[in-house]
């Protein structure tokens, strides 16, 4: 994060205000452009201009404001927006929420230096992700594929096991039929210190740390910092992916702090806050980050998305879960109550959704009979969601002889096909299989979104008695 | 750098993408501005004395004060002339594939490129002769633009008076002056380029009443929520319902001539999938590929927001400039609520007041004027023409209460409601019939009339069994179906029968994902043939499981692409009236 500067340094603030500096008459600062705050200790820290006019510049100190002192700080403008660089030996190594090295080692060498902001990607230039990527979760890969350049966020609360199915995924997810493996950005964004262990102890365990890079903005960082970690951990994986040619992961934990801190800092900017305090441009900022995913022509390599976010109180209405999945290409969405029955994954069936499924299974991907059995218990464990209802009023006992059938069905989808091992890879074969063992619980003529075809293939009751 | 000499225009503030400058005296509200080194475009949005405030339409990073602003004189204009269909722009016109062939996959910072390709030459048939009188809007020419369109080369709205020259027959370059016109206030000339400001809607001889559908191929819209060539409607859907499928469904079988589709702050792999997927797919009326009557507007969410304001004014501009030759044009914004919340955030970075959740209070006139510029025409030459919108809401929460839900709902006449529920069941359209509406039954109601006669009372009927369905699983939902008797269980099985029959259509379905207005009908008389039988077969005291038992069932549920048209259908009415005749014939026997 080193920068060459225009040599200008004005000491001195007229105001300090949360994290926010005002310099007066500045000359020649520029928008978005990058600030070395100094105190009265001489501790260095960065910041951004936000808003610069002839008379004054208001500069956000990402390092926070603590110890300055708006007489003796000094601010020297560097004549550059936030860059970061860029190289493939960053795998393997620990960086703070600004890219800088934070295990101890060097700063990586490189020639390239990023804005982290980066441009959009041209609609144009976009190549359609279609690659199935078997991440061995029937949850996932049975009814909500993951396809290669996808976004798929997994929506969660607080006490959910999201960490351990997202690390589940990460070590697992590949191309079935094998090939080189994903290489993994891992950004956490005002996580506790514990749960960027358990990740970290994970990717060592499986032998993935060699292939992971990891920007930390824990949660005793300052909040304007977890504003750049996305963008500097995004900024990686484009290089990787798109100058290097590799299948990059991106997992982004967790986007609630994220969007806390956007808020901090629009409160201290005195905005006009739009729903729960949020910013009104929460929207575009957070596609800002999302859209940084996929794949390009030209280039073999790729960005799968996966940010981890904690709805509070569960409320998928939300906000921040409510405009990510605006965005992104469907949601995994965990549930408590499954959870609670001990379920694990606790992959809600119905509201989690992955758009781009319908292009990356079926014949030539995964197996020809696979949409219309993932179409197929979607349909049947909605019913089975209703007759529960129904239950629950008038008695199990007096449901008909059709409701108890399915009654048994919803018990086994999720003893049989949902539930499985944290350290169980299923192929898609067996996650097919298994769908269609619990579907032949049903009576046939029940399943009327599979072909007859299919069904005489497929389909196998158990015998009777 | 600082460009401080007097008279010049240069920045004194930065503020994302609002821009204050100085030395703008005289600049007028929309006025297109240059600004910095790299030529960002902007337009005026306020104007006081000699400063001004700009919407800057690309990032602004390392803009400084001082830097000069480039005044052009001219409101935000786009260029219109043969070369547009076909074409994918972003939402100031630019377009994107000459921007990848210029400066490869990102979008750079002040990249331009000419919106019409100047040096390609199209075949000129003129229409004028020397001598003549013309006035604004009469055709001046034709270009056959594709296979499927004819484009009609206009005297610009505004010029009238006598040709003085016309080119001949011939192949010319979009530039080239093709006639002259003497008008009072001196010479006209006439080229295939015209220029026309986007925010201000083009000018028409009268409103017509609308009355042709507008066909869309989706069944639960015709049949029961059509739309007018002309109309506009309304779809909102919190996320995961299935909005930009139904809109694609819509832009790829619409009848209208021509189609717009504007991306406006949505994602980028859904462009690319529309971008992949219509040079591939073909008209069912004509047989031609679908981009051949198509313009695509890319404004994607992480594309610059004071673009994303602007893409929906382009796309309707254009619609305009096609519907004034005569043709109906549809134009698809998906999502409006994205482009509100451009208007929300420009709004708050220039310190305005919000209204409701933050919305500048202009939110319903501007919804207004937009949705205004829809509606059928009698054109300045004298034509029918058309332009119909479908706007997509993107309610936060699903909340259909929140602001640009309640407001478009003012200024359309068709609700096309989408429904959570139905999503999760995977029911796709998820379009929920009872709490839908379209205004325009009166207006369509003849034309399908004429496809199948007695078609207001088929549609009621069904309608009344789908309400009653509602009515008894609500019911059903405290009691128990079992606890119901046959007579209502009927409407259960009938609404499972409608529902998997009739209203739901895969997308994916090569057989069903366009449906034609007769096989429509058919299908639903089949459903009702069904229905009716079932209905007088246990009034007489007969049982629905024997009913629901009959062969035919599943296969009147599988008809939509089990059978190939209206004829097939038919015929498995006549089955469906036969196999319930027989049961009751065998009841009665018994």
């Amino acid at each position: 994060m080193t920068a060459r500067g225009n040599g200008l340094e004005y000491v001195g603030a007229a105001k300090v205000e949360g994290p926010l500096v005002v310099v007066e008459r500045v000359r020649d600062a520029g928008y978005d452009e990058l600030v070395e705050i100094s105190g009265p200790a001489g501790a260095r820290r960065l910041g951004r201009v936000l808003d610069v006019s002839d008379e004054r510049a208001v500069v956000q100190v990402i390092e926070g404001t603590e110890g300055l002192c708006g007489a003796t700080l000094r601010a020297r403008f560097l004549g550059e927006s936030l860059r970061l660089p860029v190289s493939g030996e960053m795998l393997g190594r620990v960086f703070d929420g600004l890219g800088r090295p934070a295990d101890g080692g060097p700063p990586p060498l490189s020639g390239d230096r990023r804005d982290v902001n980066g441009a959009p990607i041209n609609p144009v230039a976009r190549r359609y992700p279609r690659e199935f990527i078997q991440t061995g979760i029937s949850a996932i890969d049975g009814m909500n594929a993951l396809v290669r350049g996808q976004k798929l966020p997994v929506f969660s609360g607080n006490g959910l096991p999201h960490d351990r199915v997202c690390a589940q995924l990460v070590r697992q997810a590949k191309l079935p039929g094998g090939g080189p493996g994903f290489c993994i950005v891992f950004a956490a964004m005002g996580v506790k210190r514990d749960v960027a262990d358990f990740f970290i102890r994970d990717f060592a365990a499986s032998g993935a740390l060699a292939r992971t890079a990891v920007f930390l903005s824990l949660a005793d960082a300052p909040g304007v910092e977890r504003l750049l970690t996305p963008r500097a951990a995004l900024t990686l994986a484009e290089h990787l992916a798109f100058d290097l040619g590799r299948h990059v992961l991106v997992v982004l934990t967790d986007m609630t702090n994220y969007c806390e801190g956007l808020r901090e800092m629009g409160t201290a900017r005195g905005e006009i806050p739009g729903r729960k305090g949020y910013p009104g441009y929460l929207y575009s900022d957070l596609a800002s980050i999302y859209e940084r995913a996929g794949r390009v022509d030209g280039s073999p390599g790729s960005i799968t998305q996966t940010a981890i976010l904690t709805m509070p109180s569960d409320d998928i209405s939300h906000p921040v879960p409510d405009l990510t999945g605006y965005i992104t290409e469907g949601q995994i969405v965990l549930d408590r109550e499954l959870a609670q029955r001990g379920v694990y994954p606790p992959i809600a069936g119905l509201p989690s959704l992955s758009r781009l499924m319908k292009d990356g299974v079926g014949e030539g991907y995964t197996r020809a009979d696979h949409p219309s059995l993932a179409s197929q218990l979607f349909a049947c464990y909605a019913y089975v969601k209703r007759v529960r209802a129904l239950a629950d009023i008038i008695g199990e006992e007096e449901l008909s002889a059709a409701d108890k059938v399915y009654l048994r069905f919803g018990e086994a989808f999720e003893k049989k096909f949902l539930t499985q091992g944290e350290r169980e890879d299923r192929p898609i074969e067996r996650t097919l299989d298994l769908g269609w063992e619990t579907l032949s619980l049903l009576p046939r003529e029940e399943l009327r979104r599979v072909s007859a075809e299919t069904l005489d293939r497929h389909y196998r009751p158990a015998p009777e008695g | 750098m600082a460009a401080e000499a007097g008279g010049k225009a240069f920045v004194t503030r930065v503020s994302g993408p609002v821009v204050s400058a100085s030395g703008m005296a005289g600049a007028s509200m929309y006025e297109v501005v240059r600004v910095g080194e790299l030529g960002l475009v902007g337009e005026v949005v306020r104007q006081a004395g000699d400063a001004a405030v700009v919407q800057v339409y690309e990032d602004t990073s390392m803009l400084k004060p001082g830097a000069p602003v480039l005044r052009t004189g001219a409101p935000l204009s786009l260029w219109l002339g043969p070369g547009l269909i076909g074409n994918i722009y972003d939402g100031v016109q630019r377009p994107l594939p000459a921007l990848l062939a210029k400066g490869g996959t990102w979008i750079k910072r002040g990249e331009r490129a000419d919106p019409l390709d100047l040096a390609r030459r199209w075949d000129w048939e003129p229409l004028l002769a020397p001598g003549q009188a013309v006035s604004g809007g009469q055709a001046a020419g034709l270009v056959r633009e594709t296979p499927l369109v004819t484009h009609k080369v206009l005297v610009p709205p505004g010029v009238s008076g006598t040709v003085r020259s016309a080119a001949g027959p011939g192949s010319y370059a979009a530039r080239e002056v093709l006639a002259v016109v003497d008008t009072p206030s001196g010479p006209a000339e006439i080229r295939m380029l015209q220029e026309w400001p986007v925010r201000r809607p083009r000018p028409a001889a009268e409103r017509v009443r609308v009355s042709e559908p507008l066909v869309t191929g989706q069944r639960v819209i015709d049949a029961f929520f059509p739309l007018a060539k002309g109309g506009c409607a309304c779809i909102p859907g919190g996320f995961g319902t299935g909005k930009t499928i139904t809109q694609h469904q819509l832009a790829k079988w619409s009848d209208a001539d021509i189609i717009i589709f504007v991306g406006c702050g949505e994602r980028g792999n859904e462009m690319t999938e529309v971008l992949r997927e219509f040079p591939g797919l073909r008209d069912p009326r004509t047989g031609r590929p679908l981009m051949e009557r198509t313009i695509l507007i890319a404004n994607t969410s992480n594309m610059p927001v004071a673009a994303r304001e602007v893409s929906i004014y382009t796309g309707i501009t254009m619609a305009e400039y096609y519907r004034d030759m005569g043709l109906d044009v549809a134009v698809f914004a998906d999502s409006t609520s994205r482009w509100a919340e451009a208007l929300r955030e420009m709004s708050s970075r220039l310190e305005e007041m919000p209204a409701e959740e933050g919305f500048p209070a202009s939110l319903p006139s501007r919804l207004a004027q937009f949705y205004e510029r829809g509606g059928a025409v009698r054109t300045l030459g004298g034509e029918r023409g058309s332009v119909s919108i479908v706007g997509a809401v993107s309610p936060p929460g699903g909340d259909f209460s929140e602001p640009v839900t309640q407001h478009t709902r003012r200024f359309t006449r068709v609700f096309w409601s989408l429904d959570t529920e139905l999503a999760n069941a995977r029911h796709y359209p998820s379009i929920n019939w009872l709490r839908s509406y379209s205004d325009y039954l009166d207006e369509v109601g003849p034309a399908w009339e004429k496809v199948r006669p007695g078609w207001s009372g088929l549609r009621a009927e069904a309608m009344e069994v789908l309400q009653r369905e509602e009515h008894y699983r609500q019911i059903a939902r405290l009691v128990g179906p079992d606890a119901l008797p046959d007579a209502q269980r009927l409407y259960l099985f009938m609404g499972g029968v409608l529902r998997d029959g009739y209203l739901s259509q895969s997308a994916f379905d090569a057989a069903d994902m366009y449906c034609a207005p007769d096989k429509q009908a058919a299908l639903l008389d089949l459903a009702m043939t069904l229905y009716r039988g079932a209905r007088d077969y246990i009034k007489e005291g007969g049982g629905l499981a024997e009913v629901a038992a009959l062969p035919c069932v599943p296969e009147v549920v599988r008809a939509k692409s089990a059978c190939a048209g209206p004829a097939e259908v038919a015929a498995l009415a006549a089955r469906v009236r036969a196999e319930v005749e027989a049961l009751a014939a065998g009841r009665e026997g018994a």
